[in-house]
């Protein structure tokens, strides 16, 4: 009540010297400066990301890392699920933008039916984020401080079988779907070498060639399972040793596949946690802005529904940051 | 506020969403295509192929951040002042990007070159030892 009142001043009096400040409305000219200062702080966030990648020798390479697709098992699908996600928040964008035109004629029908599929859009985004994460954390072991996906800063042959040629995919367990191919026949007639994860079967690999370690059971000396007090097995993670000829000495020598750079799990959590956390939050404010469509608030103000401008600003701009989320984490 | 009729902000809208799909779609087939994953050919291994290719993916996203606050936002109806005062503080921007890009690539080069300091003033041991002592699955 007190908000609509102070509106309704603001509104009469236009900031209070008789002219509203470029043009705009209170609320609207401060919406923009929020999203000017959020602006600065994604961009925070994603040159961290950035300065971290180019401090380090080797980097994930993100259509290994994104590959996977829901229901489709082990199929290689680099990329696609991400833009599946971009294409769901960009139609979103367009029902908000919708939503925004019918308000502008007054049109109290129109307004709620284009948020709603706004809204809509903004849950099935993160339901999709929520597959990404739970995929990554329960199927690929990877976490804040942990990464499982690494690349080859040497061509090399491995000297051991990969997980998955001595024990086949039992690792994933029972939630494994099965269904389409797995990578190991889309590595014999496609070129997805970068791809082979560890396993693949082909022993060779080259410089800038992907991997991704797994946490197996671990083993005593008997081959029998170490068992924690839960009796849990205890997990492992499953490091294939390699010889590779150093290039300075020109003499062959052995290592073993090592985790990914740390940063990478920690900075993708966290930023794209803070852009989900948003698109969270804006679909709170659509719906509580669209509950007060529905009971006629905005109606009576007679400002051609200028809060659901306002709440479509912000919702544009979480749009506008998953552009340059996509571009940096996905694309690049 | 615009001059525009219903009818014609509504086809904008629609036109511009349309743009940014075809967009998005034009970006993600450059990043397979760089990679090698559609015709075979990876761009990426020279360093000019993967800063065209990140150089071109970048312009394409700046442009559609510029078409959704144009557009979707309504930047271009609003009046100088308010786009201004928003928009160019963002400038300042450009440099921090510049300095942190090129400040992470130095801490890269440190790393590099502690390694190779370090590995020069030592004896040079089997490294397969090492890597062997706890390897306990195979055995």
């Amino acid at each position: 009540m007190a908000s609509e009142t102070m509106e309704h001043q603001s509104n009469n009096e236009l900031w209070g010297g008789g002219k509203s400040p470029f043009g705009a409305s209170y609320g609207k000219l401060m919406m923009w400066y929020f999203l000017l200062s959020d602006a600065f702080t994604f961009a925070g966030f994603l040159i961290a990301y950035g300065a971290l990648r180019f401090s380090v020798p080797s980097w994930p390479l993100p259509d290994f890392v994104f590959r996977l697709f829901p229901f489709a098992g082990h199929t290689v699908l680099p990329l696609i699920f991400v833009t599946f996600m971009t294409f769901v928040l960009l139609f979103s964008s367009y029902t908000m933008v919708r939503a925004v035109q019918e308000g502008h004629r007054e049109n109290k029908n129109g307004v709620v039916f284009w948020m709603f599929l706004t809204v809509l859009g903004g849950a099935a985004f993160l339901g999709c984020q929520a597959w990404e994460w739970t995929t990554l954390i329960k199927k690929e072991n990877m976490s804040l401080t942990q990464n499982p996906f690494g690349r080859h800063t040497t061509d090399g042959v491995y000297i051991d079988k990969s997980y998955e040629d001595v024990h086949g995919h039992g690792h994933e367990g029972h939630d494994d779907h099965g269904g389409g191919k797995d990578h190991h026949s889309m590595n014999n007639d496609t070129h997805y070498g970068l791809l082979t994860g560890g396993g693949g079967g082909s022993m060779e690999f080259k410089k800038g060639d992907s991997y991704l370690l797994h946490k197996v059971p671990a083993m005593d000396a008997e081959g029998h399972e170490i068992l924690d007090e839960h009796g849990q097995p205890v997990m492992e993670w499953y490091k294939r040793k390699f010889k590779f000829k150093d290039p300075k000495t020109g003499k062959e020598e052995m290592s073993q596949e090592e985790l990914g750079p740390k940063a990478f799990g920690g900075l993708f959590f966290f930023i794209t946690g803070f852009h989900g956390f948003h698109v969270l939050s804006g679909v709170v404010f659509l719906i509580i802005v669209m509950l007060n469509v529905m009971s006629g608030i905005y109606e009576k103000r007679k400002n051609g529904y200028e809060m659901v401008e306002k709440i479509g600003l912000y919702w544009h701009f979480v749009d506008l940051v998953w552009v340059f989320v996509f571009l940096v984490f996905y694309l690049l | 506020m615009s001059n525009l009729t219903y009818e014609q902000s509504k086809s904008i809208a629609l036109k511009t969403i349309l743009l940014l799909a075809a967009i998005t779609v034009v970006e993600v087939a450059i990043a397979l295509v760089g990679k090698g994953y559609i015709g075979g050919h990876d761009f990426t291994t020279t360093f000019i192929g993967a800063a065209v290719i990140g150089l071109v993916m970048a312009a394409l996203s700046f442009y559609k951040a510029i078409k959704i606050i144009f557009e979707f936002m309504h930047m271009s109806y609003e009046i100088k002042g308010l786009y201004m005062s928003v928009l160019l503080p963002t400038l300042l921007l450009v440099w921090a990007i510049i300095a942190f890009l090129y400040e992470g690539n130095y801490w890269n080069d440190s790393r590099q070159k502690l390694k190779m300091k370090h590995e020069s003033s030592i004896e040079y041991v089997e490294p397969a030892k090492d890597i062997l002592k706890d390897d306990t699955y195979l055995m």
